[in-house]
């Protein structure tokens, strides 16, 4: 039971920073959805305050991990050009290999109608998971700067909601394209 | 310099336990702001290097050796946008009451059309 180095770092840049960043998004949904007045006592306030900046800081933290790691360790073995233009070395392949790139492997259709998850997945996947972090970021400043104030402002804590879901809906689709392309294509 | 009372106590009455000064909405206008225009700068560059060969090779000049290839330059401009222009938005509006709504819709559409411009059959319009 092993893993290779590329494998581990997939492993981490999709499932381990991407499991801490659905159960951050979880805890930070439902603390700001209930914040609300005649809800919460005072002493709850405080104790409520600071599960969220954790939440909503780890989200943020988690976010820039996951796109940079995904963008600078895991992309570039992604879209290494191994097999040229024709792809000659990925033919009779069932999963790409050292001569033959995921990107490779995809474009090649060597093993079905695959160049569409390279084409729309991965090229839509690497540009809107970027989205996610900027939107965590600014959610999690938001939260810090007005604190309890979101109690009693219900339009501001909604905007900080769609912002916190926009987020996440960027990381859906970065992440269910990851999931789904490398299943087809896995990094080897 | 203008701060507004935004009568927090009033509506929440559990807040007035903790004593909280009121503070000027322009600092959570930047956030809003800032983190649209981040996407948007994102999403125009995608759609500039898929346009212009120059552009692609300007912003596959950002992955020093690293493999990136452009979607090096699309991200760390875009990453630098986000920060530049929080950090600039907050020192100007660090005191004031700026309309933290017109701020939030704004940013909205800043953020709609980048993420659009990020779909690959809007982009590859654009190719030549």
């Amino acid at each position: 039971m092993e893993l290779t180095s590329r494998e581990t770092w997939a492993v981490i840049h999709g499932l381990v920073l991407g499991t801490i960043y659905l159960l951050a998004f979880g805890g930070a949904l439902a603390g700001l959805w209930s914040l609300r007045p005649g809800l919460v006592s005072t002493a709850g306030l405080t104790e409520r305050m600071k599960r969220l900046y954790v939440g909503f800081g780890v989200m943020a933290v988690t976010a820039w991990l996951t796109v940079i790691t995904g963008s600078w360790i895991v992309y570039p073995w992604y879209r290494e050009k191994l097999a040229g233009d024709d792809f000659a070395t990925c033919a009779g392949l069932d999963v790409p290999s050292a001569a033959c790139s995921p990107r490779d492997f995809l474009l090649s259709n060597a093993s079905g109608n695959t160049e569409e998850w390279h084409k729309l997945g991965m090229e839509w996947k690497e540009h809107i998971g970027w989205a996610a972090p900027l939107l965590a970021t600014s959610a999690f400043l938001l939260v810090v700067y007005y604190g309890p104030r979101l109690t009693s402002r219900p339009w501001l804590r909604t905007a900080v909601i769609v912002m916190l879901v926009g987020g996440f809906a960027a990381a859906v689709v970065a992440g269910g394209f990851g999931a789904f392309i490398n299943k087809v294509s896995p990094i080897v | 310099m203008t701060t507004t009372q935004h009568h927090d106590e009033q509506l929440a009455p559990e807040l007035t336990g903790l004593q909280l000064v009121d503070k000027p909405d322009g600092p959570g206008a930047a956030m809003m702001i800032s983190a649209g225009f981040g996407i948007f700068v994102l999403g125009l560059l995608t759609v500039l290097g898929e346009a212009s060969t120059g552009m692609s090779t300007w912003l596959a000049k950002w992955q020093w050796g690293q493999g990136v290839g452009g979607l090096a330059g699309k991200t760390t401009v875009a990453s630098i946008a986000y920060f530049v222009s929080l950090a600039v938005l907050w020192v100007i509006w660090r005191a004031k009451d700026v309309n933290v709504k017109m701020a939030f819709y704004v940013g909205l559409a800043l953020g709609v059309l980048g993420a659009i411009a990020t779909y690959p059959t809007v982009f590859e319009q654009f190719a030549p």
